[in-house]
Protein backbone atom coordinates (compact mmCIF):
# COMPACT_ATOMS: atom_id res chain seq x y z
CA UNK A 1 0.00 0.00 0.00
CA UNK A 2 2.79 2.43 0.86
CA UNK A 3 4.25 1.68 -2.57
CA UNK A 4 1.11 2.53 -4.53
CA UNK A 5 1.20 6.27 -3.79
CA UNK A 6 4.69 7.13 -5.07
CA UNK A 7 4.13 4.94 -8.13
CA UNK A 8 0.81 6.60 -9.03
CA UNK A 9 2.07 10.14 -8.35
CA UNK A 10 5.33 9.46 -10.21
CA UNK A 11 3.51 8.07 -13.25
CA UNK A 12 1.16 11.06 -13.27
CA UNK A 13 3.98 13.58 -12.90
CA UNK A 14 6.15 12.00 -15.59
CA UNK A 15 3.16 11.77 -17.91
CA UNK A 16 2.29 15.41 -17.22
CA UNK A 17 5.86 16.67 -17.76
CA UNK A 18 5.86 15.08 -21.20
CA UNK A 19 2.32 16.26 -21.96
CA UNK A 20 3.02 19.90 -21.14
CA UNK A 21 6.11 19.78 -23.36
CA UNK A 22 8.60 20.18 -20.49
CA UNK A 23 10.67 17.17 -21.60
CA UNK A 24 11.37 18.99 -24.88
CA UNK A 25 14.45 21.24 -24.41
CA UNK A 26 13.32 23.41 -27.31
CA UNK A 27 10.36 24.55 -25.16
CA UNK A 28 12.52 25.20 -22.07
CA UNK A 29 15.11 27.21 -24.00
CA UNK A 30 12.42 29.22 -25.81
CA UNK A 31 10.79 29.90 -22.44
CA UNK A 32 14.06 31.14 -20.91
CA UNK A 33 14.91 33.36 -23.87
CA UNK A 34 11.37 34.78 -23.65
CA UNK A 35 10.56 33.71 -27.19
CA UNK A 36 7.64 31.43 -26.33
CA UNK A 37 6.51 31.56 -22.72
CA UNK A 38 3.67 29.01 -22.86
CA UNK A 39 5.58 26.72 -20.50
CA UNK A 40 6.20 29.54 -18.03
CA UNK A 41 2.48 30.32 -18.14
CA UNK A 42 1.69 26.65 -17.46
CA UNK A 43 4.18 26.45 -14.56
CA UNK A 44 2.92 29.69 -12.96
CA UNK A 45 -0.67 28.60 -13.39
CA UNK A 46 0.18 25.22 -11.86
CA UNK A 47 1.86 26.84 -8.84
CA UNK A 48 -1.06 29.27 -8.47
CA UNK A 49 -3.74 26.59 -8.61
CA UNK A 50 -1.82 24.35 -6.21
CA UNK A 51 -1.33 27.25 -3.75
CA UNK A 52 -5.02 28.26 -3.83
CA UNK A 53 -6.11 24.64 -3.30
CA UNK A 54 -3.49 24.06 -0.60
CA UNK A 55 -4.14 27.18 1.50
CA UNK A 56 -7.88 27.01 0.82
CA UNK A 57 -7.75 23.40 1.95
CA UNK A 58 -5.76 24.32 5.06
CA UNK A 59 -8.35 27.00 5.95
CA UNK A 60 -11.19 24.54 5.43
CA UNK A 61 -9.36 21.96 7.53
CA UNK A 62 -9.24 19.32 4.80
CA UNK A 63 -5.46 19.43 4.29
CA UNK A 64 -3.27 17.93 7.00
CA UNK A 65 -0.65 20.58 7.96
CA UNK A 66 1.82 17.82 8.88
CA UNK A 67 2.08 17.01 5.15
CA UNK A 68 3.62 20.43 4.57
CA UNK A 69 7.39 20.28 4.17
CA UNK A 70 9.31 23.54 4.09
CA UNK A 71 12.94 23.62 2.98
CA UNK A 72 15.36 25.87 4.85
CA UNK A 73 16.38 29.26 3.49
CA UNK A 74 20.13 30.02 3.28
CA UNK A 75 22.32 31.81 0.74
CA UNK A 76 23.28 28.49 -0.83
CA UNK A 77 19.68 28.23 -2.06
CA UNK A 78 20.17 31.36 -4.15
CA UNK A 79 23.62 30.28 -5.39
CA UNK A 80 22.47 26.73 -6.07
CA UNK A 81 19.47 28.13 -7.94
CA UNK A 82 21.81 30.30 -10.03
CA UNK A 83 23.94 27.24 -10.85
CA UNK A 84 20.84 25.30 -11.83
CA UNK A 85 19.73 28.23 -13.99
CA UNK A 86 23.08 28.10 -15.79
CA UNK A 87 22.77 24.46 -16.78
CA UNK A 88 19.03 24.86 -17.39
CA UNK A 89 19.76 27.51 -20.05
CA UNK A 90 22.57 25.54 -21.71
CA UNK A 91 20.82 22.17 -21.84
CA UNK A 92 17.12 22.96 -21.62
CA UNK A 93 16.76 20.30 -18.95
CA UNK A 94 16.29 20.25 -15.18
CA UNK A 95 16.66 17.08 -13.07
CA UNK A 96 13.08 15.80 -13.47
CA UNK A 97 12.59 16.74 -17.11
CA UNK A 98 16.06 15.41 -18.02
CA UNK A 99 15.16 11.97 -16.65
CA UNK A 100 11.82 12.03 -18.44
CA UNK A 101 13.35 13.27 -21.69
CA UNK A 102 16.01 10.55 -21.70
CA UNK A 103 13.19 8.01 -21.54
CA UNK A 104 11.50 9.50 -24.60
CA UNK A 105 14.62 8.81 -26.66
CA UNK A 106 16.60 12.03 -26.24
CA UNK A 107 20.29 11.11 -26.13
CA UNK A 108 21.44 14.59 -25.07
CA UNK A 109 19.22 14.15 -22.01
CA UNK A 110 20.96 10.87 -21.20
CA UNK A 111 24.30 12.73 -21.16
CA UNK A 112 22.66 15.38 -18.96
CA UNK A 113 21.60 12.68 -16.48
CA UNK A 114 25.08 11.11 -16.40
CA UNK A 115 26.61 14.55 -15.84
CA UNK A 116 24.01 15.08 -13.10
CA UNK A 117 24.90 11.85 -11.32
CA UNK A 118 28.56 12.89 -11.29
CA UNK A 119 27.71 16.45 -10.21
CA UNK A 120 25.64 15.14 -7.30
CA UNK A 121 28.47 12.77 -6.32
CA UNK A 122 31.05 15.56 -6.40
CA UNK A 123 28.72 17.67 -4.24
CA UNK A 124 28.52 14.83 -1.70
CA UNK A 125 32.34 14.70 -1.67
CA UNK A 126 32.88 18.45 -1.16
CA UNK A 127 29.95 19.04 1.23
CA UNK A 128 32.07 18.23 4.29
CA UNK A 129 34.48 21.06 3.52
CA UNK A 130 31.86 23.72 2.78
CA UNK A 131 29.10 22.87 5.27
CA UNK A 132 30.35 25.24 7.97
CA UNK A 133 30.60 28.27 5.69
CA UNK A 134 28.20 31.25 5.72
CA UNK A 135 26.58 29.76 2.61
CA UNK A 136 24.58 27.48 4.90
CA UNK A 137 23.72 29.93 7.68
CA UNK A 138 19.98 29.85 8.25
CA UNK A 139 18.04 32.91 7.10
CA UNK A 140 14.76 34.11 8.65
CA UNK A 141 14.82 31.25 11.12
CA UNK A 142 15.27 28.53 8.50
CA UNK A 143 12.08 26.92 7.22
CA UNK A 144 10.38 30.28 6.68
CA UNK A 145 7.07 30.76 4.88
CA UNK A 146 5.26 33.90 3.78
CA UNK A 147 1.87 32.56 4.87
CA UNK A 148 0.86 30.43 7.83
CA UNK A 149 0.94 26.76 6.85
CA UNK A 150 -0.02 25.48 10.29
CA UNK A 151 3.02 23.19 10.17
CA UNK A 152 4.84 23.10 13.50
CA UNK A 153 8.34 22.95 11.96
CA UNK A 154 7.76 25.94 9.69
CA UNK A 155 8.54 29.53 10.69
CA UNK A 156 5.67 31.83 9.70
CA UNK A 157 6.64 35.35 8.70
CA UNK A 158 3.10 36.66 8.24
CA UNK A 159 -0.04 35.53 9.99
CA UNK A 160 -3.02 34.26 8.07
CA UNK A 161 -3.55 31.45 5.62
CA UNK A 162 -5.60 33.65 3.30
CA UNK A 163 -2.32 35.22 2.16
CA UNK A 164 -1.40 31.93 0.48
CA UNK A 165 -4.68 32.00 -1.42
CA UNK A 166 -4.07 35.63 -2.46
CA UNK A 167 -0.52 34.98 -3.67
CA UNK A 168 -1.76 31.86 -5.47
CA UNK A 169 -4.48 33.91 -7.18
CA UNK A 170 -1.83 36.47 -8.16
CA UNK A 171 0.21 33.70 -9.81
CA UNK A 172 -2.87 32.63 -11.78
CA UNK A 173 -3.47 36.23 -12.88
CA UNK A 174 0.17 36.70 -13.94
CA UNK A 175 0.09 33.38 -15.82
CA UNK A 176 -2.96 34.56 -17.74
CA UNK A 177 -1.58 38.05 -18.41
CA UNK A 178 1.96 37.03 -19.42
CA UNK A 179 2.43 37.58 -23.16
CA UNK A 180 3.31 34.48 -25.20
CA UNK A 181 6.26 36.22 -26.74
CA UNK A 182 8.27 38.91 -24.94
CA UNK A 183 11.50 39.11 -26.98
CA UNK B 1 -5.18 14.35 -27.65
CA UNK B 2 -2.86 17.14 -28.86
CA UNK B 3 0.87 16.52 -28.88
CA UNK B 4 1.57 19.22 -26.33
CA UNK B 5 -1.08 20.65 -24.05
CA UNK B 6 -1.73 24.41 -24.24
CA UNK B 7 -0.66 26.38 -21.16
CA UNK B 8 -4.13 26.37 -19.62
CA UNK B 9 -4.60 22.62 -19.73
CA UNK B 10 -0.95 21.98 -18.84
CA UNK B 11 -1.09 24.35 -15.87
CA UNK B 12 -4.28 22.80 -14.51
CA UNK B 13 -2.73 19.33 -14.81
CA UNK B 14 0.51 20.35 -13.06
CA UNK B 15 -1.38 22.25 -10.35
CA UNK B 16 -3.63 19.28 -9.66
CA UNK B 17 -0.67 16.89 -9.33
CA UNK B 18 1.33 19.18 -7.02
CA UNK B 19 -1.70 19.75 -4.81
CA UNK B 20 -2.60 16.06 -4.83
CA UNK B 21 0.91 15.10 -3.67
CA UNK B 22 0.86 17.34 -0.62
CA UNK B 23 -2.80 16.52 0.08
CA UNK B 24 -2.12 12.77 0.08
CA UNK B 25 1.37 12.58 1.60
CA UNK B 26 4.11 15.15 0.94
CA UNK B 27 5.44 17.54 -1.71
CA UNK B 28 7.15 16.32 -4.89
CA UNK B 29 10.94 16.32 -5.24
CA UNK B 30 13.41 14.75 -7.66
CA UNK B 31 17.04 15.78 -7.23
CA UNK B 32 17.75 13.91 -3.96
CA UNK B 33 17.41 10.65 -5.88
CA UNK B 34 20.50 11.49 -7.94
CA UNK B 35 22.50 11.32 -4.70
CA UNK B 36 20.72 8.14 -3.63
CA UNK B 37 21.51 6.51 -7.01
CA UNK B 38 25.17 7.55 -6.61
CA UNK B 39 25.18 6.22 -3.06
CA UNK B 40 23.77 2.85 -4.11
CA UNK B 41 26.64 2.42 -6.60
CA UNK B 42 29.19 3.84 -4.17
CA UNK B 43 28.00 1.51 -1.41
CA UNK B 44 28.22 -1.47 -3.77
CA UNK B 45 31.88 -0.62 -4.51
CA UNK B 46 32.68 0.30 -0.93
CA UNK B 47 30.24 -1.25 1.60
CA UNK B 48 31.62 0.93 4.41
CA UNK B 49 30.04 4.04 2.97
CA UNK B 50 26.72 3.27 4.66
CA UNK B 51 26.72 1.36 7.93
CA UNK B 52 24.00 0.38 10.39
CA UNK B 53 24.21 2.69 13.40
CA UNK B 54 21.86 2.48 16.36
CA UNK B 55 22.95 5.89 17.59
CA UNK B 56 21.59 7.48 14.41
CA UNK B 57 17.91 8.39 14.24
CA UNK B 58 17.48 6.74 10.82
CA UNK B 59 19.35 3.61 11.96
CA UNK B 60 22.17 4.27 9.49
CA UNK B 61 25.17 6.54 9.25
CA UNK B 62 27.95 7.31 6.79
CA UNK B 63 31.56 8.52 7.01
CA UNK B 64 30.58 10.92 4.19
CA UNK B 65 29.32 14.15 5.78
CA UNK B 66 26.63 14.69 3.14
CA UNK B 67 25.13 11.21 3.22
CA UNK B 68 25.26 11.42 7.01
CA UNK B 69 23.42 14.77 7.20
CA UNK B 70 19.80 14.96 8.46
CA UNK B 71 20.33 12.01 10.84
CA UNK B 72 21.48 9.70 8.04
CA UNK B 73 18.25 10.03 6.06
CA UNK B 74 20.06 9.58 2.73
CA UNK B 75 22.23 6.77 4.14
CA UNK B 76 19.03 4.93 4.98
CA UNK B 77 17.58 5.43 1.49
CA UNK B 78 20.79 3.99 0.04
CA UNK B 79 20.65 0.91 2.26
CA UNK B 80 16.90 0.49 1.65
CA UNK B 81 16.58 1.57 -1.99
CA UNK B 82 12.91 0.70 -2.45
CA UNK B 83 11.99 4.03 -0.87
CA UNK B 84 9.19 6.49 -1.54
CA UNK B 85 11.52 8.88 -3.37
CA UNK B 86 13.13 6.24 -5.58
CA UNK B 87 9.79 4.68 -6.54
CA UNK B 88 8.48 8.13 -7.36
CA UNK B 89 11.40 9.00 -9.64
CA UNK B 90 11.47 5.64 -11.43
CA UNK B 91 7.72 5.98 -11.98
CA UNK B 92 8.25 9.51 -13.30
CA UNK B 93 10.57 8.03 -15.93
CA UNK B 94 8.05 5.34 -16.86
CA UNK B 95 5.26 7.95 -16.99
CA UNK B 96 7.19 10.15 -19.41
CA UNK B 97 8.01 7.11 -21.53
CA UNK B 98 4.36 5.99 -21.65
CA UNK B 99 3.19 9.50 -22.56
CA UNK B 100 5.68 9.64 -25.44
CA UNK B 101 4.31 6.33 -26.72
CA UNK B 102 0.74 7.61 -26.45
CA UNK B 103 1.17 10.49 -28.89
CA UNK B 104 3.01 12.68 -26.40
CA UNK B 105 6.16 14.65 -27.14
CA UNK B 106 8.67 12.36 -28.88
CA UNK B 107 11.85 13.45 -30.69
CA UNK B 108 12.41 12.63 -34.32
CA UNK B 109 15.64 12.60 -36.34
CA UNK B 110 18.10 15.21 -35.16
CA UNK B 111 15.85 16.10 -32.20
CA UNK B 112 17.01 12.83 -30.61
CA UNK B 113 20.39 14.50 -30.20
CA UNK B 114 19.59 18.20 -29.89
CA UNK B 115 16.73 20.68 -30.11
CA UNK B 116 16.40 22.79 -33.29
CA UNK B 117 17.29 25.95 -31.41
CA UNK B 118 20.66 24.43 -30.48
CA UNK B 119 21.38 23.19 -34.03
CA UNK B 120 20.54 26.62 -35.47
CA UNK B 121 23.00 28.34 -33.13
CA UNK B 122 25.80 25.81 -32.58
CA UNK B 123 25.53 23.44 -35.52
CA UNK B 124 24.65 19.79 -35.75
CA UNK B 125 27.76 18.33 -34.14
CA UNK B 126 26.41 15.74 -31.71
CA UNK B 127 29.57 15.40 -29.62
CA UNK B 128 29.48 19.14 -28.97
CA UNK B 129 25.85 18.96 -27.81
CA UNK B 130 26.44 15.87 -25.64
CA UNK B 131 29.50 17.46 -24.04
CA UNK B 132 27.48 20.59 -23.30
CA UNK B 133 24.54 18.72 -21.75
CA UNK B 134 26.92 16.55 -19.73
CA UNK B 135 28.56 19.64 -18.24
CA UNK B 136 25.15 21.30 -17.81
CA UNK B 137 23.89 18.21 -15.96
CA UNK B 138 26.90 18.37 -13.66
CA UNK B 139 26.27 22.04 -12.85
CA UNK B 140 22.50 21.58 -12.45
CA UNK B 141 22.73 18.72 -9.97
CA UNK B 142 25.64 20.27 -8.07
CA UNK B 143 23.54 23.43 -7.78
CA UNK B 144 20.34 21.59 -6.91
CA UNK B 145 22.08 19.71 -4.11
CA UNK B 146 23.62 22.92 -2.76
CA UNK B 147 20.16 24.50 -2.80
CA UNK B 148 18.56 21.39 -1.31
CA UNK B 149 16.12 20.87 -4.17
CA UNK B 150 15.40 21.55 -7.82
CA UNK B 151 12.67 22.88 -10.06
CA UNK B 152 10.05 20.50 -8.69
CA UNK B 153 11.02 20.50 -5.01
CA UNK B 154 12.01 24.13 -4.55
CA UNK B 155 10.31 26.05 -7.31
CA UNK B 156 6.96 24.33 -7.70
CA UNK B 157 6.44 22.60 -4.33
CA UNK B 158 8.22 25.38 -2.45
CA UNK B 159 6.35 28.33 -3.89
CA UNK B 160 3.07 26.41 -3.68
CA UNK B 161 3.69 26.27 0.10
CA UNK B 162 4.76 29.96 0.20
CA UNK B 163 8.25 28.88 1.24
CA UNK B 164 10.86 31.67 1.26
CA UNK B 165 13.48 29.21 0.00
CA UNK B 166 11.30 28.40 -3.02
CA UNK B 167 11.14 32.06 -4.01
CA UNK B 168 14.91 32.43 -3.44
CA UNK B 169 15.64 29.42 -5.60
CA UNK B 170 13.40 30.62 -8.44
CA UNK B 171 14.98 34.09 -8.25
CA UNK B 172 18.48 32.61 -8.56
CA UNK B 173 17.52 30.24 -11.37
CA UNK B 174 15.72 32.80 -13.54
CA UNK B 175 18.11 35.67 -12.79
CA UNK B 176 20.81 33.60 -14.48
CA UNK B 177 18.79 31.31 -16.76
CA UNK B 178 16.92 34.02 -18.67
CA UNK B 179 19.86 36.31 -19.59
CA UNK B 180 22.11 33.32 -20.30
CA UNK B 181 19.56 31.73 -22.65
CA UNK B 182 19.13 35.06 -24.43
CA UNK B 183 22.90 35.50 -24.81
CA UNK B 184 23.44 31.90 -25.91
CA UNK B 185 20.56 31.49 -28.34
CA UNK B 186 19.41 34.89 -29.58
CA UNK B 187 22.67 35.89 -31.23
CA UNK B 188 23.51 35.40 -34.88
CA UNK B 189 20.39 33.50 -35.61
CA UNK B 190 17.56 33.56 -38.07
CA UNK B 191 14.58 34.13 -35.85
CA UNK B 192 11.79 34.05 -38.37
Amino acid sequence: MTYALPIILGLLFGFALNRVGATNPQNIINMLRLRDTFLMKAIMLGIGIAAVLLFGGLMAGIVDPSHISIKKAYWGVLLGGALLGTGFAIAGYCPGTGLGAAMTGRKDAAFFVIGGLIGALVYALVYGSIKDTALFDKLLGGAATLADTGNEKAVTLMEGQWLGVVVGAAFIAIAAALPKRIL
Amino acid sequence: MPKTLPWLGGGILLGAIFFLSVFLIKPIGVSTEFVIADGIIWNAVNPDIVVADEASKSGYSSPNAYLNSSDGKMAKAIEEPVSYGMLFVVSLMVGAFLSSLLKGDKPEGLQKSMPEVWAARFGENKIKRYTATFIAGFIVLFGARMAGGCTSGHMMSGIMQMSVSGFMFAAGAFAVGIPLAIILFNKKQNTE
